[in-house]
């Protein structure tokens, strides 16, 4: 697939390992959900171990038109979210900037065969004909999988949804937007408890949006939410029936010295995510991501230089809206490391035992399937030596914003523009 | 290549008086703090205004800009700076002199050594809009809008500015609301599709506000049938649940 020409509606805007990660899903911003399955061991095809394949696609929303405020409604797919896995067959999340939709995905491998009322065909079968009776009998077919909505939460978002997870409890989730997050239960779709509302009553007055949620995952009671101004707030849903006081508020005090006109906008949390351990969090802002102990809210307890060097280009960044891009960062399955999008292709992975980073590229041309990748390395002043690439010749049109680890082993997808690439540690 | 550099700028012959050779990175003088942090100003509230006419603005985008042009207008009101630049300078578009990244970007305290005094100033002009200079800081806090854009009117007439910065705050003149804050007042109210219209006018600064209004004129027709479709559309999936298929 050529690169030139790439079509909107291909752009990838979701990226999703399920609870066991056989299954990935993908969102783009044409509305579709493409999910992809890994291959089961086959000892007739021992290179296909561990190979994710399309498994099923389907168009989750589509572009509406709200005609109350003469407005469009994208039918991108903002996030995507799995629900635990309880029978035979799968449900996730999908949202766009206004509804959420339940997708229940099943599989089919059996029709039954053998009907009394009516033929193979479908036709009816006159009745008066029929002199016996049988019992049908299913027989085996070609996989087919099926993807259906079952539940449409609509009509509760004025603003664009940015957020949508799951709780620990999977009977409910919240859906966060700019200003408002609501919490559902998963079988009721008329109505949804607002549980944060940070909009002010005179609208002149807005100064700070909600631009990420997440519930804790083993504490049900408990969620956090980050907004455009650095900050994080823990909130705890036994307190009160409306969040609005919040239970734990981190923020990291500014360094003085480092103030620019810039400084708000960099700081704003594009992304927050609990470790799987429930003890730490991470929140991705524009140049770095930081961990949190939930414990201590005073600062961060790591802080990761995503990529540095664009600090002192902040101003071409903010006149061409590139300082405005919202990266995602997810965690490994033990926590021991983390991972984050940036620019040119490249995506940072940061060791947090041994403490070291690497930079790698997500592109066809600099790297053939199966051969190892090879670090990046970004020249940031004076000689650029071989193989490094100086910052002034970064392509900033190659974001990578959505990435996601593999919840138990160490295979990564990363969603490059209209492309999703699949990465795994070498097998021996 | 991304869009390192600010689009469309042009070199121009150095100048006399305070003016430095604006342009790409490369330049050796750089330009003054307080023409930096004015050129920040103007792309800012020219984002402000193309974001309020999208489709839907994306609100956490809207309001850090909004955000940061209070930060520079507070700052230009502290230290007195709050007036228009001198009329001999307003030759040159301020977007050509985006090369403020490295001067902006540098810390306060650098800051401090460059910043001008309350009376200081690069050209004191006998052409300033008269009153504007003694204007209380409160009262230029809470309409600096206003200001810049009458300011802007009188210097349009001196015949300065850059075309599409003109026809952006001849609209700005039209409203009747005039400050930041205002502009999330209409949030909640009905935007048209201008999305073609902007693609149009941030890719060609050149085009006339004429063609941007006709391209949006028909780019506001939905059709006729999606409409119709969506609705089908709910309505299956309303039956669908209820029969449980």
């Amino acid at each position: 697939m050529s690169n030139s020409g790439v079509s909107l509606a291909d752009i990838i805007s979701t990226v999703e390992f399920n609870y066991s990660g056989d299954l990935l899903a993908t969102g783009d911003k044409g509305g579709r959900v493409v999910i992809f399955q890994r291959e089961q061991e086959n000892k007739s095809r021992p290179h296909s171990r561990g190979e994710y394949n399309v498994y099923s696609t389907f168009q989750s929303h589509e572009p509406e038109f709200d005609y109350l405020k003469s407005l469009e409604i994208e039918e991108k797919i903002n996030k995507i979210r799995w629900l635990p896995q309880q029978n035979a067959a799968h449900f996730l999340l999908s949202t766009n900037d206004k509804t959420i939709k339940l997708w229940k995905i099943s599989e089919r491998d059996k029709r039954a065969e053998g009907y009394n009322l009516k033929d193979e065909d479908g036709r009816l079968r006159d009745p008066f004909r029929i002199t016996a009776l049988r019992v049908p009998k299913l027989k085996p077919m070609d996989l087919m999988v099926e993807a259906s909505p079952r539940r449409i939460f609509a009509n509760a978002h004025t603003y664009h949804i940015n957020s949508i997870s799951v709780n620990s409890d999977h009977e409910t989730y919240l859906s966060a937007d700019d200003l408002r997050i609501n919490l559902w239960h998963l079988e009721i779709t008329d109505r949804s408890f607002n549980i944060v509302d940070i909009k002010p009553v005179n609208m002149e007055e807005l100064t700070e949006v909600i631009t990420a949620a997440e519930f804790h995952p083993h504490q049900c009671n408990v969620f956090v939410y980050s907004s455009s101004k650095g900050t994080v707030r823990l909130c705890d849903m036994r307190s009160s029936a409306l969040c609005d006081r919040h239970s734990k508020f981190f923020e990291e005090p500014e360094d003085p010295s480092s103030r620019s006109f810039f400084s708000e906008i960099i700081s704003s949390i594009s992304d927050v995510k609990f470790s799987h351990s429930g003890r730490y969090m991470m929140t991705r802002d524009y140049l770095s991501v930081k961990v949190w102990d939930l414990n201590m809210e005073s600062r961060p307890v790591e802080t990761h230089q995503v990529h540095e060097y664009l600090r002192s280009k902040l101003c071409s960044l903010y006149e061409n809206d590139c300082i405005f891009d919202k990266f995602e960062c997810c965690w490994s399955g033990s926590d021991s490391a983390i991972m984050t999008g940036s620019y040119n292709n490249f995506f940072r992975m940061f060791d947090r035992n041994t403490r070291r980073d690497v930079t790698l590229e997500a592109s066809r041309e600099n790297s053939k399937p199966r051969a190892s990748l090879k670090p990046r390395k970004v020249c940031t002043g004076g000689k650029r030596k071989k193989d490094e690439i100086s910052v002034d010749s970064l392509d900033f049109n190659k974001k990578i914003l959505h990435t996601a680890w593999h919840p138990a082993e160490n295979i990564i997808a990363v969603a490059a523009t209209n492309n999703l690439y699949i990465f795994q540690d070498k097998v021996n | 290549m991304g869009t390192m550099f600010a689009r469309g700028l042009k070199r121009k012959s150095a100048e006399d008086g305070e003016d430095v050779e604006g342009g790409l990175a490369g330049a050796q003088a750089m330009p003054s703090y307080s023409l930096q942090r004015q050129s920040l100003l103007d792309m800012s509230l020219v984002k402000l205004q193309l974001c309020h006419m999208l489709v839907e603005p994306n609100l956490c985008r809207s309001v850090l800009i909004a955000n940061t042009v209070r930060q520079i207008q507070e700052e230009m009101a502290q230290d007195g700076t709050w007036r228009v630049v001198a009329p001999q300078a307003a030759g040159r578009a301020p977007l050509d002199r985006l090369v403020s990244t490295d001067i902006l970007c540098r810390s306060v305290r650098e800051q401090e050594g460059e910043r001008p005094g309350p009376d200081a100033g690069d050209g004191h002009t006998p052409d300033l809009v008269p009153g504007l200079a003694t204007v209380p800081s409160a009262q230029a806090l809470r309409s600096p809008q206003s200001s810049l854009w009458e300011v802007d009117s009188s210097r349009e007439n001196r015949g300065g500015f850059q075309k599409s910065l003109d026809q952006i705050f001849e609209t700005l003149e039209n409203k009747t609301s005039g400050s930041v804050e205002e502009l999330f007042a209409d949030v909640d109210s009905p935007y048209y599709d201008l999305d073609a219209v902007l693609t149009g006018m941030v890719g060609s600064t050149q085009s006339g506000h004429g063609s941007g209004l006709q391209a949006f004129s028909s780019a506001t027709a939905p059709p006729p049938s999606s409409s119709c479709r969506s609705d089908l559309g709910e309505l299956d999936h309303a039956v669908e649940i209820l029969v449980e298929t």
